[in-house]
């Protein structure tokens, strides 16, 4: 960058370079590199192994089984993790069974009191909490850090408002708690996917038996000790580990009264027929394929902003990414353009730099998956876009990928993917955007981009999904309720809504026969 | 790639036709109308552009001030840690406009000024000298003087500073008296009257008619984004100066409540890095007011490095308007070098 031989040569420019700075020609750049800023791991004293939370304790599974737990974006292992087999599972949901008397018992103020508490202690040890979020699942250290865990504090602190406040929630209704709820929650937010199911089932007096998902279980077993720390009754909150055999356990258990399940499709709709008959609740948060609408009146830098957030947050690994991008035909090129640039300064990489944009995926089996469809949608024609930025040689790395040329036929536009692939679709009016929108067998979220504020409000209307955002994307609030149509999902989670999946009423129960 | 429309018009025209058109007053020429533009579509490249632009058919996307406030954070967000962060803050040195704009101001203030310009820090000649000093055209002749043979530019403010709203043809002489004087850059602002008041013909015209005046000189135009009232303005505002002959846009004149911040920065720069695809024409950046801390001056950097690139990150299309900002910047170059803070006091006061 600095050759004296080269000083002067701009002379005849009208602003030259300077002799103090010597040879800053074009053809010497100056590179703003970003030197590494790790966040510090030495917050978190991660334990060589972990036991089942069973009745406020740590104990050791029945059967002595165990499996690893990595870091997607080292692959080197973390802790080892106790499996919890059929017998621990019904261990847990005694313990919780024995609880709930005395805690559905307790006025809902003295509940409120333990969900502060937790919420409170989330927000003390939050840089721990998210540190620990990014080794196990691979999101950058900002995400976990500024929306992960501020988020699942937020959650426990407006259940615990709720919590002696129930009987104004449901006018005219008297609410009671189920009983024993059985939890099961994904690796994409696994603690905030914990505060969402334990803060409105505690809030309304029910007992949990909370399953993580088998490669994120270190923020739920820190959660446990949590627990401990504020000294919530034992059996009110029990967390036991394991894979696809624990959580099918869990929720086939008799002892439960109802099932909250957030994952994939095809297992929702197993956990749908195995509990059929069986009189327990059931609420599912399924999968997504979410359409990001753009209109040509929108504001293009931010709507390309919004396409980014929408697509590339955690890696893509969103029930509700708007993995679909449906762009007006007269600013699809030039949309698709910022895009492309945009995707360029994405920066991939260590989760734990302050600076990733986008980290790890999860795991090599959601890796392998990506790939596969990722090849699906270059053999079925769709032009690919890949993100040159360098990823790591160690870990679950992928490109930031758009797909343009893209048919509603094609496998990239109708499966959820989960992970960080946008398939671009194009559509000429406000009808053709909501029927191409709505032509999926999901129906979790859609985002608008316009600045026509009638015709957002029209298309909201006529947009079947859960959640529509208007002129952003992937934002979460705990006062928001949250949830699916058609395969989707069923049930709401946040707000005054996400109460009823956890309430009976007295009146129903007095008209029925049983 | 230097500069915008009349830097092509002035290789036109040639240096002789220039002092003919310095010496002639501009003002004869009808204002409110197009027709400086008229003359400038006639010398300039590439005529269509502008004309597109007068026409209304070059397309000034809306903006959405609550995500370009998120991106902007996200921006200003990033880390920047050790070698990126001396380099940062060696770059901010160099992209300085040293400022001074007081009433108060004085020749001793000024040759102070312009010596701290030359060498920020007697105690390291490895710091770089700034890129230009600004100052008020009254005091442009003593900066020239001072800052001979350093390769510091002298800028100048001209045109009825702050307001704008002196008569135009005040406003020319003032330009042409502070060039006389030895300025190498002119820094005057947008006439928010007829702006707002939705005369953007005029608006266009006294741009246009001030880059004719400045003949050789840069030319900078400031929004003062702060008193636009949206941002939508500041994108519009910013995509007329830079058609009207800007080859630099300025956020502030340091003048008022509201300076340069960085959703401000972020706006221009996407305006910018539109009209450089329109056009091909490159338009720097001028951020200035109420940046004091040497934080602020790498956060500016990213913001300018992810939304413009690394070709703008030059002192030749990046600018930092500062006055105190250059202490901070040489007390955490030297907390970089030796880990420690130093006092203010070792530092020179100028």
């Amino acid at each position: 960058m600095t050759d004296p031989t080269n000083s002067n040569t701009d002379a005849a420019a009208p602003m030259a370079a300077r002799s103090s700075m010597p040879g800053r020609e074009p053809s010497s750049l100056f590179r703003f590199e970003y030197a590494p800023a790790l966040e510090s791991t030495a917050v978190v004293s991660l334990q060589p192994s972990y036991g089942l939370f069973i009745g406020g304790r740590f104990v050791k599974p029945k059967n002595g089984g165990s499996f690893v737990t990595i870091n997607p974006a080292t692959e080197a292992p973390l802790a080892q993790i106790a499996l919890a087999d059929e017998a621990d599972v019904d261990a847990a949901v005694r313990a919780a069974r024995r609880a709930f008397r005395s805690w559905s018992a307790l006025a809902g103020k003295e509940r409120a009191k333990y969900l502060y508490r937790i919420a409170r202690v989330l927000q003390e040890r939050g840089r721990e909490f998210a540190v620990l979020e990014s080794m196990n699942g691979g999101k950058p250290i900002k995400e976990s850090r500024d929306v992960d865990i501020p988020l699942a504090a937020a959650h426990f602190f407006h259940y615990a408002g709720w919590a002696d406040k129930l009987e104004y929630a449901f006018a005219g209704r008297t609410p009671q708690p189920l009983g024993v709820a059985g939890q099961v929650i994904p690796w994409n937010f696994p603690l905030l996917m914990a505060a969402w199911k334990l803060a409105p089932a505690l809030a309304c007096g029910n007992t949990v038996v909370l399953k993580p998902a088998e490669t994120t279980p270190l923020t739920a077993l820190l959660l446990a000790e949590v627990m401990q720390e504020i000294d919530l009754p034992p059996g009110v909150v029990n967390i036991i580990t394991g894979a696809g055999a624990t959580g099918a356990a869990l929720v086939g258990h008799k002892g439960i009264d109802k099932v909250a399940f957030t994952g994939s499709t095809a297992v929702g709709k197993q956990i749908q027929s195995a509990i059929a008959g069986s009189g327990k609740r059931l609420t599912l948060e399924l999968g997504g394929k979410a359409a990001n609408i753009i209109f040509e009146d929108a504001a293009i830098d931010q709507a390309v902003e919004g396409i980014v957030n929408g697509i590339y947050f955690n890696q893509g690994h969103v029930c509700c990414a708007g993995s679909r991008l449906l762009v007006q035909e007269s600013v699809a090129e030039l949309v698709v353009s910022r895009l492309l640039r945009r995707i360029e300064t994405l920066r991939v990489g260590d989760p734990l730099d302050k600076n990733t944009d986008v980290g790890a995926i999860n795991s090599q089996a959601q890796l392998d998956k990506i790939r596969c469809l990722v090849q699906a949608g270059v053999a079925e024609g769709a032009t690919l876009h890949q993100s040159a930025w360098p990823l790591p040689d160690k870990g679950y790395f992928f490109a930031p990928t758009v797909f343009t040329d893209v048919a509603q036929s094609h496998r990239i536009a109708r499966e959820e993917i989960f992970g960080p692939v946008l398939s671009v679709l194009t559509f000429r009016t406000p009808d053709e955007a909501v029927q191409k929108a709505n032509n999926t067998p999901y129906g979790l979220s859609a985002g608008i981009w316009s600045e026509k504020s009638s015709r957002v409000l029209w298309m909201a209307e006529k947009l079947r999904a859960g959640v529509v955002w208007a002129n952003t994307f992937n934002r979460f609030d705990p006062t928001s309720p949250f949830g699916g149509y058609k395969e989707s999902g069923f049930g709401r989670e946040g707000g005054r809504h996400g109460l009823a999946a956890y309430c009976q009423f007295a009146e129903d129960q007095a008209g029925a026969s049983t | 790639m230097l500069g915008g429309l009349v830097t092509h018009a002035g290789e036109a025209l040639g240096n002789e036709q220039m002092v003919d058109d310095r010496d002639e007053p501009v003002a004869h020429l009808p204002v409110g109308s197009i027709t400086v533009m008229a003359a400038l579509v006639a010398r300039s490249n590439p005529p269509d552009w502008v004309r597109a632009f007068a026409a209304g058919a070059v397309r000034i996307p809306a903006v959405d001030a609550v995500g370009l406030e998120a991106r902007a954070a996200a921006l200003t967000g990033r880390s920047i840690k050790k070698a990126s962060k001396i380099a940062a803050l060696r770059l901010a040195i160099e992209c300085m406009d040293l400022t001074t704009l007081e009433g108060t101001d004085t020749p001793g203030k000024v040759r102070a000024m312009c010596a701290k310009a030359v060498q920020p820090d007697p105690r390291d000649a490895s710091i770089p000298s700034v890129a230009a000093v600004c100052v008020y055209p009254e005091l442009v002749a003593i900066a020239k003087h001072s800052l001979q043979g350093s390769g510091v530019k002298v800028a100048s403010v001209a045109g009825a500073f702050p307001s704008g709203l002196g008569p135009l043809p005040t406003r020319l002489d003032e330009i042409r008296r502070a060039i006389d004087a030895g300025a190498d850059e002119i820094d005057i602002v947008l006439n928010r009257s007829a702006f707002l008041a939705g005369d953007l013909a005029r608006a266009f015209d006294d741009i246009a008619a001030s880059k004719l005046a400045c003949g050789a000189a840069h030319l900078k135009v400031i929004l003062e984004a702060g008193e636009l009232g949206t941002y939508d303005n500041v994108r519009r505002a910013s995509m007329l100066a830079m058609a009207a002959g800007g080859d630099f846009i300025k956020t502030s004149t340091g003048k008022i409540g509201v300076n340069a911040t960085p959703p401000f920065a972020l706006l221009m720069s996407e305006a910018i890095r539109d009209h450089f695809e329109q056009t091909g024409v490159k338009v720097g950046l001028k951020l200035a007011g109420g940046i004091r801390t040497a934080k602020q001056s790498w956060q500016y950097l990213v913001i300018v490095n992810e939304t413009l690139g690394p070709d703008w990150l030059t002192p030749h299309l990046f600018r930092l308007g500062a006055s105190s900002l250059l202490n901070d910047v040489l007390m955490q170059l030297r907390m970089q070098a030796t880990g420690l803070y130093q006092r203010p006091d070792d530092f020179t006061v100028d």
